[in-house]
């Protein structure tokens, strides 16, 4: 190894978990170079490598110029991380609850249903529809949310098994909703929800000064960092956020401090269904106009890789909701200028979240010392 | 065989866990590691062990320097682990158990359990360890459970023996089997080093002691030349009141009185049997007893965490059979919990929110929904004053602080504030030796306070010494009543096994 790069190493001694993240999104991007060359059969059968170097050059740059290159792509990349920073503030506060909420497709499936609804029933301005179509998505999230926490409360149903469980039945039922009178539109035969009134619909954030076409992204960014702020809050500054973090840290010294736990694990997955009920209610606000079987697709899946990247912390979401966000529309840009399939983002994903799980892993490809390292069997208990 | 450890030098970012330490040990003589907590000889004995590699300095094997990779490597070098927690597959008899990882095998690798029986039979002659082998480890009491690891360690061909607090987990009459044990293996030619912070222990059995104090050796001396309080005082530093310092207790009316207390665990089996008893104002009562005969489960039902299956529970004019934890908190109630890191603390917190992690929601740190976490702040800074906490920032995390620390925001979170009764489970667990000063000396003040104390410890020296009156239970009853004074830790002992001391009428 080279010096410097012994040197990096140690500079990056002792260095936060902030870096260690960085690393590991570097380490996935390496990973995912390898990939896209050795899978580039063609070229590399011709032995022509040169190319296959090249070929990669163009998907990298095509990610980043599809995901900031343009006013237009910065608005696909705004647009992408929306869902993303809500869902994942979700999955980050059942987390921080000591609670997996892997069902934040359900909730957002019974949220954005919710959302609906209430978008293509009511009439009114603007500023009555879009709250209550909202909320009408955080009440269907919620409820969804609640089921769990009560089987988890009432009869300890571990919540990762019925958050999954539920996220068919979520599907399916929206399946069948679709396709009775109330939500179908009435000139199709398809599952396909009429359309929300024109008014429920979330303007364009610069829409106000005229920008609306060149940077399109619509204002549920706003609503989505007001909840992160509301998260922060909750955290930082609230009485119950302080009760959820001692019970999500150590639930025995909270049953122990007078926190009553089953309330803690309902209220925790209330919370957090109600949450990713209004990243449903956003999508079909901002992005579609109406709902359908698979409008929620595996968002609620990658919000959980975005908590985790974000280490639950709501700063941290962000940036990663953020990242997740970009991977997405410049992933689409990458599709059309190379060879390379849109899955790659999948793997680039998996790639960071597997390196994130295995910081030990990332600090040893870096040469990152740390303190908190441990190896092997330790004494614990000597002497004590 | 001679061991030597030589300037064993070892340091992690921002602690230097050993610090040059020189210690020898050779066949057929006891050496005692004593220190406290953070003293560093879990370092020195993992790196003993082969898990760390030293900085600098050496292993020395009769004169011949050694490199420990891993455990293996230690073990082939002739050393041997009895470790705190047995390392043991409960539902194998006790010669499946020895044999695992070195299975004697026949045809086809197939295990050759005949062999291996006769193998456990040979070492528990051989020592009179009284053994048989086809008993399942889990029908086995701790203290032979304890031996199974001793032959473990004896069948791998140790030459120095290593044993880390052996004495934690038994009683009194196991620990006199145990010291016998220990007796026969010096003079069949065993060197064991004994790594206790037990000094009478100490004493009673090693040739040498050797004190660690801060990653140094501060001393090295023997039986003959050193008592309690002078051991003590080199762990520490400085001199140490190893005696509780009280008063005749002066107690007044009934604060806790129960009755006919009955609890079963989930599997439906009586771990609490019809249990009354009433603890005064003024006074320590203590409960004494081996691990795991429903002391752990009584305080939890008379804390509120586990409910009664029957009988009642009374604080002062209340019964609070049914009352949840912070009723019987708000009532007046503390706390003391068994395991500090499991209950008594979230350590991925602060200090701070630690200390306020049972009134949190009180309106004098909150308001509303929100928490005011300057007002926190404040009183956290004043508790850690008042109650020695060693910390330089009260944001800290819990985690950061050492274990006798730990202990003692326990202790000021739940001693701070106008009591009826407090209830101390194993309050000194872990704790170094001026800690556990200090931690008493605010018990008994809290009993001259005219709080009602009751005390569970499974440490029989620390029930005596703190408390006014003895509770022994066995197996889910009480079985005696003593007073701490007149009778002798032997007899407490015999009725901690379940057996009535000779010439005491029932």
């Amino acid at each position: 190894m080279p010096r410097w790069f012994d040197a990096l190493g140690s500079r990056l001694n002792r260095m936060s978990s902030f870096v260690i993240t960085l690393l590991a999104v570097l380490s996935a991007l390496v990973v995912g170079a390898v990939i896209i060359i050795l899978s580039d059969v063609e070229r590399l059968g011709n032995g022509e490598i040169g190319a296959a170097f090249s070929e990669l050059v163009t998907a990298y740059s095509a990610l980043v110029r599809g995901s900031v290159g343009s006013l237009r792509a910065l608005s696909e990349t705004v647009n992408n991380s929306t869902p993303f920073i809500i869902a994942g503030v979700s999955v980050a506060l059942a987390f921080k609850t000591g609670l997996f909420n892997i069902g934040a497709t359900g909730q957002m499936l019974a949220g954005g249903l919710a959302t609906t609804w209430v978008g293509f029933v009511m009439d009114g301005p603007a500023i009555v529809q879009i709250p209550l179509a909202l909320l009408a998505g955080l009440v269907g999230g919620a409820l969804f949310g609640a089921i769990p926490g009560v089987l988890k409360a009432r009869t300890g149903a571990h919540e990762v098994i019925t958050t999954i469980m539920l996220n068919y039945i979520a599907s399916f039922t929206i399946l069948w909703a679709l396709d009775t009178q109330l939500f179908q539109r009435p000139d199709r035969s398809d599952p396909i929800s009429k359309f929300v009134s024109d008014e429920a619909m979330l303007p364009k954030v610069f829409g106000f000064i005229g920008f609306g076409d060149e940077f399109p992204a619509h204002s549920g960014i706003v609503i989505a960092l007001l909840v992160v702020a509301a998260y922060w809050w909750f955290l930082e500054r609230s009485k119950m956020g302080f009760e959820f973090q001692a019970f999500g840290q150590n639930a025995d010294a909270a049953e122990y401090a007078g926190m009553r736990a089953k309330r803690l694990t309902v209220v925790g997955m209330v919370v957090a269904g109600g949450i990713a009920g209004v990243a449903g209610g956003i999508e079909i606000l901002g992005r579609y106009g109406y709902a359908t079987q698979t409008f929620a697709g595996t968002i609620g899946f990658d919000a959980i890789a975005v908590a985790l990247l974000g280490r639950s912390t709501p700063l941290g979401t962000v940036f990663s909701a953020i990242l997740f966000g970009a991977l997405q529309s410049g992933g689409r840009e990458m599709q059309v200028e190379t060879d390379i399939n849109i899955d790659l983002i999948v793997v680039l994903r998996a790639l960071i979240v597997m390196f994130i799980a295995a910081p030990l892993l990332v600090k040893a490809i870096w040469r990152v010392k740390s303190a908190q390292v441990s190896t092997g069997q330790t004494f614990k208990g000597w002497g004590s | 065989m001679r061991l030597d450890l030589v300037d064993i030098t070892k340091s992690f970012p921002g602690v230097l866990a050993n610090d040059r330490v020189s210690l020898n040990v050779s066949s057929g003589e006891v050496l005692a590691l004593i220190g406290e907590n953070g003293a560093g000889k879990s370092t020195l004995m993992n790196v003993l062990y082969g898990m760390y590699r030293p900085d600098s300095g050496e292993i020395r094997i009769d004169g011949q320097p050694a490199t420990f990779q891993s455990a293996a490597d230690a073990i082939e070098a002739g050393i041997g682990m009895v470790h705190q927690h047995f390392m043991l597959v409960p539902v194998f008899s006790v010669a499946e158990n020895v044999v695992l990882g070195v299975e004697p095998t026949g045809v086809l690798g197939s295990l050759d359990i005949a062999k291996a029986r006769q193998m456990v039979k040979e070492i528990s002659d051989k020592y009179h360890l009284d053994l048989d082998p086809d008993e399942l480890i889990e029908n086995l009491p701790v203290g032979i459970q304890q031996r199974v690891e001793i032959v473990k360690v004896l069948l791998r061909d140790a030459k120095i023996v290593v044993f880390d607090e052996p004495t934690s987990v038994l009683t009194p009459s196991e620990i006199l089997e145990f010291f016998e044990i220990v007796k026969s293996l010096v003079e069949s030619g065993k060197g064991v080093v004994f790594i206790t912070h037990k000094l009478k222990e100490a004493l009673h059995i090693a040739d040498r002691i050797a004190v660690l104090r801060r990653g140094k050796v501060v001393g090295e001396t023997s039986p003959s030349q050193a008592d309690e309080n002078k051991i003590a005082e080199m762990m520490v530093g400085r001199p140490v009141q190893l005696v509780v310092s009280k008063n005749t207790a002066k107690p007044g009316a009934e604060v806790l009185s129960v009755s006919g207390l009955t609890v079963l665990d989930p599997d439906g089996r009586t771990v609490v049997d019809d249990i009354s008893f009433a603890v005064r104002g003024g006074e320590i009562v203590g409960v004494a007893g081996v691990q795991g005969n429903g002391q752990t489960e009584l305080i939890e039902t008379l804390t509120g965490l586990r409910t009664a299956n029957d009988g009642s529970v009374r604080l002062g004019d209340d019964d609070i059979t049914a009352s949840s934890p912070r009723l019987r908190h708000e009532k007046g109630m503390a706390h003391i919990p068994e395991d500090r890191q499991r209950q008594g603390l979230v350590v991925g917190m602060t200090i701070a929110q630690n200390l306020v992690l049972t009134r949190y929601h009180s309106p004098q740190f909150s308001s509303g929904a929100s928490m005011d976490w300057g007002k926190v702040h404040d009183a956290a800074e004043e508790l850690v004053k008042n109650y020695d906490v060693r910390t330089n920032d009260v944001d800290n995390l819990a985690s950061t602080l050492s274990g006798g620390n730990q202990q003692k925001v326990i202790v000021a979170r739940e001693l701070s504030r106008d009591l009826q009764l407090a209830v101390a489970s194993q309050p000194t667990r872990g704790v170094d030796v001026g800690s556990i000063e200090y931690i008493h000396s605010q018990i008994v003040k809290e009993r001259d306070a005219g709080t009602a104390v009751l005390i569970v410890s499974t440490e029989l020296d620390e029930v005596m010494a703190l408390s006014d009156r003895v509770l022994v239970m066995y197996r889910g009853k009480i079985v005696a009543e003593v007073d701490p004074r007149v009778t002798s830790a032997m007899d407490i002992g015999l009725y901690m096994a379940g057996s009535k001391p000779q010439g005491v009428a029932s």
